[in-house]
């Protein structure tokens, strides 16, 4: 139950354009826990994860990683930051000049300083584990929108991030592809992957996330175990937003699915 | 008509020597693509990526060099600048007074300057999420731009920079004014002794011609070889 926390936001601020994004975020993920945003679009949940990993600065407030505080501002410590933080896009962002083995190696060699041979093993061993290990030679042009975002998946746990950040890792899918990313993500919640993830599939997310965070304008403004918010009774704001989506896509999106896996 | 026939003959007499300026033109060339394309990357990077003190450095340099005619530019650096060097005798070692290195250097900056801004298109064309992924996994800026931005943007940007060669192919006729024995100039002194510059030009006409189609036909092989696969995007043009 004493996971230490490996992740700790603090008071996080972030004002784009004149307009607040982000309002006073805090909240923190142990070791192995997935934490899940949910919330309608603009409530601030892609700049929030942007802030994680300081793409997007924020303009006050701490990210503390393995209870160490980021300092922003020095250029040494952010690139030590995003190694050992991966991040998932919602549309891939596979570098499309390279191979798919060239995208999950470039950054082993580049960044890591690994040389050619071990980074090769290394890249290939992370395409086996998202079952891409026999389309390694193909380029991101050739791949599905699935298996692009599978090799995205490899790219970032080559590094051995300490934290996964997703940020609507299936949004960008066609609805027959949606299932093969998702598994994926439920072997590495499975393997004990820490994970903040930014998602619409609640039904799914529910059934693997520790905690819900529901975010809109800018603020948390819910947070609780999903089954807690998701409860038909709760009248909680993840309710209502759940049933409005379940309503506009028909199917049973505030349902909690069974168990992953027997 | 004797008079035509031997001017005809003198004419064609003439022809490996103006053959010969081939090489000089063909070194301007280079050179000057050489020089634009070493230059050109990193203002483009600069234009891009740099402090706003730097891209407004780097816009004035481009403004400068596209505002002022490449003719005033030979004569300024030709008669001017490199005369003026060339009386330090710290420097006498340099063929200052080669009107050949003065014409590769103003054709040089001046390509760099419109390499630059076709290099800044491509690179602003890719999209955002290439930058973002690549300093999400760690990389330095400069690491990204080498091993991420670069490769993609140069392979974008050969059909606009094989328009820049056949510019520069022409311009690089300029360099007989400044004594440079390339194929005009060559053709110039001939036809003022055969007085039948017609013949003459069309040869000269011919050349430059040939060699834009060749350099153009070796940009074409480049671009398909470096093509990515399956990338539609990529020699549509």
């Amino acid at each position: 139950m004493d996971d230490p926390v490996i992740l700790r936001v603090e008071n996080i601020v972030k004002t784009i354009g004149g307009q607040r994004i982000l309002d006073d975020v805090s909240f923190s993920v142990k070791k192995g826990h997935l934490k899940v945003l949910i919330g309608p679009s603009g409530a601030g949940k892609s700049t929030l994860l942007a802030c994680i990993n300081f793409l997007s600065p924020p303009d006050s407030g701490t990210i503390s990683l393995d209870g160490k505080a980021v300092d922003g501002k020095s250029r040494k410590e952010l690139l030590a930051l995003r190694q050992q933080v991966g991040m998932i896009f919602q549309d891939f962002n596979l570098f499309d000049h390279l191979s798919a083995l060239d995208n999950v190696r470039v950054a082993l060699v580049k960044v890591k300083g690994l040389d050619k041979r071990a980074a090769t093993n290394r890249a290939m061993e992370e395409l086996a584990r998202v079952g891409l290990a026999d389309k390694s030679t193909l380029y991101p042009a050739q791949l599905s929108g699935g298996q692009k975002q599978r090799v995205s998946v490899a790219r970032a746990l080559a590094m051995d991030p300490k934290v996964l950040l997703l940020d609507e890792p299936t949004s960008a899918l066609d609805p027959e592809l949606i299932g093969e990313v998702l598994t994926v993500i439920r072997d590495l919640a499975d393997l004990g992957m820490t994970m903040v993830m930014a998602t619409h599939q609640i039904s799914f997310s529910a059934s693997l996330a520790d905690e819900f965070l529901f975010m809109e304008r800018g603020r948390i403004v819910e947070r609780g175990a999903p089954s807690q918010l998701l409860a038909r009774d709760s009248g909680s704001r993840t309710q209502s937003f759940c049933a409005k989506l379940s309503e506009l896509a028909g199917d049973g999106h505030c349902e909690i699915a069974p168990a992953p896996r027997a | 008509m004797e008079g035509f026939y031997s001017a005809a003959q003198a004419s064609w007499e003439a022809m490996p020597y103006i053959l010969g300026g081939l090489w000089w033109t063909a070194g301007l060339i280079l050179g000057a693509m050489l020089v634009g394309f070493v230059l050109g990357v990193p203002l483009a990077v600069l234009h891009v990526y740099g402090h706003p003190l730097t891209r407004k450095a780097v816009a004035g340099y481009v403004w400068l060099f596209r505002g002022v005619p490449i003719l005033v530019q030979l004569y300024l650096f030709y008669f001017g600048i490199m005369a003026y060097l060339s009386e330090i005798p710290a420097l006498s070692f340099l063929p200052l007074s080669s009107g050949f290195l003065s014409a590769v250097i103003v054709l040089g900056l001046t390509s760099a300057a419109y390499q630059s801004q076709i290099f800044r298109g491509a690179m602003a064309s890719l999209p955002a999420g290439q930058l973002k992924a690549a300093r999400a996994l760690g990389m330095s800026d400069a690491v990204a731009i080498r091993s991420i931005i670069l490769p993609q943007a140069l392979r974008l940007a050969i059909p606009a920079w094989s328009n820049e060669y056949s510019i520069l192919l022409k311009d690089s006729a300029l360099a007989f004014t400044i004594g440079v024995l390339e194929v005009m100039a060559r053709t110039r002194s001939v036809a003022a002794t055969t007085h039948q510059p017609l013949p003459l030009s069309i040869l000269a006409g011919a050349l430059f011609f040939f060699l834009t189609w060749a350099g153009i036909k070796t940009l074409k092989r480049l671009e398909a070889k470096v093509r990515i696969p399956g990338y539609a995007h990529q020699g549509s043009l």
